[in-house]
């Protein structure tokens, strides 16, 4: 993260309070969610954070294969994170890979505390996420989207999960850092939280801050988040309405 | 474990600890290092019955398309079936892939390494840092064990030398890798509401979830939440607290070696 070469035009991230997209520094990029885009699935989402494009599927509740893998109390969460070939500058390799593997267990568990799994025993709920296209934040992307998707499916759940990143760029703070930003900024902090009571659920951090700069990150990601779940609400009601 | 036992862990946790611990308690930890002489860096770290093997090997090899002045770091882990009845042999699974890359996210993000100083070549050949973690008992906490078992390889490494045509000579070195900080993971789980600070096997039975948290003298450096529960902000802020207090320490104990 830290040490990357600069670019001529990114000398500077940030002049005169604003950045080099023209946003303020706690303002999110442009967000658009789309509900029941892919009519196969039981339910689905499409994100569009700034650049980043995120489709997310639901198939299920249904029969869990392997049977060991079967819970008995509960059903089981998967997820499946992957990044198109195409979604970034050099092809990625299809398939997945050390990264997708990690980036699928902490969406899993970001999602999982908000979903009443006891209601299905013994079944499973697949979450799919492709990343259409990445460009900084497409795990933030992916619990947006798959909250949403996993509502429109119909699994009883306590309330959404959103999430944005918050980071530490030229010494300032700054909200859902873009590519730009998260390449050669100092460090990364994205963090997913319930709806109802505004937990955390997914946070990782990349990079150094210190205590003071990680609770002030909090509260900018606590306000984008809050604009987050009013979004994703209003995608929801407007499939219904 | 029996759920008895299990019940008991949750019901007692913030008052004491099936070892005797409370809730605040990190396990005693000791290092040994530079006993695999064939590896470039080793050390074998001792906490509480944890104990977790890593060797540091240095190869060559060429960077990052992106990056072409830097060197490579890959952090691997391993759960040998040698160390508990749960780990199976086979391709890494979704929680060792966690574990290495956590650990890698800690080194990595301290900016403990120049990797501009690993480049031999811009663009064609850099070195490359292999740190393995090989897990030989398992007795909880793998994460923070693992993690101060990669530092101290690191702090031991020797740089091997290179032939005029270009080839590695293993027995003979060129001085020692630079390592300018010293980055300690501590992980806090939150059982019953209480968040409890260097778990062990059977506490990690009934743990809700963690938060791994990585610090360096200059302040946080990396974190993870892993499992699926909820944290509160508060909650979290334990977690660091308790790894800056418990950092500092460790980072006195591995400073004198």
């Amino acid at each position: 993260m830290s040490g990357a070469k600069r670019p001529k035009e990114y000398e500077k991230l940030i002049v005169k309070g604003k950045r080099c997209d023209g946003r303020k520094i706690d303002e999110l990029r442009p967000l658009t969610i789309k509900v029941g885009v892919i009519k196969r699935a039981n339910g689905s989402a499409y994100v569009e954070l700034g650049k980043t494009k995120v489709y997310a599927a639901v198939y299920g509740p249904k029969e869990l294969h392997p049977r060991r893998l079967v819970e008995d109390d509960k059903a089981v969460l998967s997820v499946k994170y992957s990044m198109l070939a195409f979604s970034v500058n050099d092809r990625a390799r299809p398939g997945p890979n050390r990264r997708s593997t990690e980036i699928s267990k902490v969406v899993k568990h970001a999602l999982e505390p908000v979903i009443f799994l006891e209601e299905f025993p013994q079944l499973n709920i697949e979450l799919i996420v492709d990343i259409i296209q990445a460009d900084a934040g497409t795990r933030t992307a992916a619990v947006i989207a798959g909250s949403v998707a996993l509502a429109n499916a119909g699994i009883p759940m306590k309330g959404l999960v959103s999430a944005c990143a918050a980071g530490k760029v030229d010494g300032e703070i700054l909200l859902d850092l873009n590519a730009p930003e998260d390449n050669f900024g100092d460090s990364d902090l994205p963090i997913a939280m319930t709806s109802t009571d505004k937990k955390i659920t997914l946070m990782q951090l990349d990079g150094v801050m210190t205590k003071a700069e990680i609770q002030k990150a909090i509260i900018l990601i606590r306000k984008g988040n809050d604009y987050i779940i009013s979004k994703q609400i209003e995608a929801l009601k407007g499939v219904y309405q | 474990m029996i759920e008895t036992n299990k019940n008991y862990i949750r019901q007692n946790i913030a008052i004491k600890r099936l070892d005797g611990r409370t809730y605040k308690d990190f396990r005693k930890l000791s290092v040994e290092t530079n006993l695999i002489e064939k590896a470039e860096g080793s050390a074998l770290v001792t906490l509480g019955e944890t104990k977790v093997l890593v060797g540091v090997k240095m190869d060559l090899g060429t960077p990052f398309p992106d990056s072409g002045d830097v060197g490579i770091l890959m952090t691997n882990a391993e759960r040998s079936p040698i160390a508990s009845p749960e780990f199976e042999s086979g391709p890494p699974n979704d929680d060792t892939i966690e574990l290495a890359r956590v650990v890698d996210r800690g080194i990595r993000e301290s900016g403990c390494i120049d990797f501009h100083k690993l480049c031999i070549k811009e663009g064609e050949k850099v070195w490359m840092v292999f740190v393995d973690i090989s897990i030989l008992n398992n007795d909880g906490n793998l994460f923070d064990a693992a993690a101060a078992g990669a530092i101290s390889a690191l702090l031991t490494a020797k740089i091997p030398k290179l032939n005029d045509n270009g080839t590695v000579n293993r027995s003979e070195y060129d001085g020692a890798l630079v390592v300018t900080d010293l980055p300690i993971m501590v992980t806090t789980a939150l059982i019953n509401g209480v968040m409890v600070v260097d778990p062990t096997a059977d506490e990690e039975e009934v743990i809700e979830g963690r938060v791994h948290v990585t610090s360096i003298e200059a302040g946080i450096c990396a974190m993870q939440k892993s499992g699926s529960c909820e944290f509160t902000e508060e909650q979290i802020m334990t977690a660091i607290d308790n790894s800056i207090a418990m950092g500092k320490e460790l980072r006195k104990q591995l400073k004198k070696k």
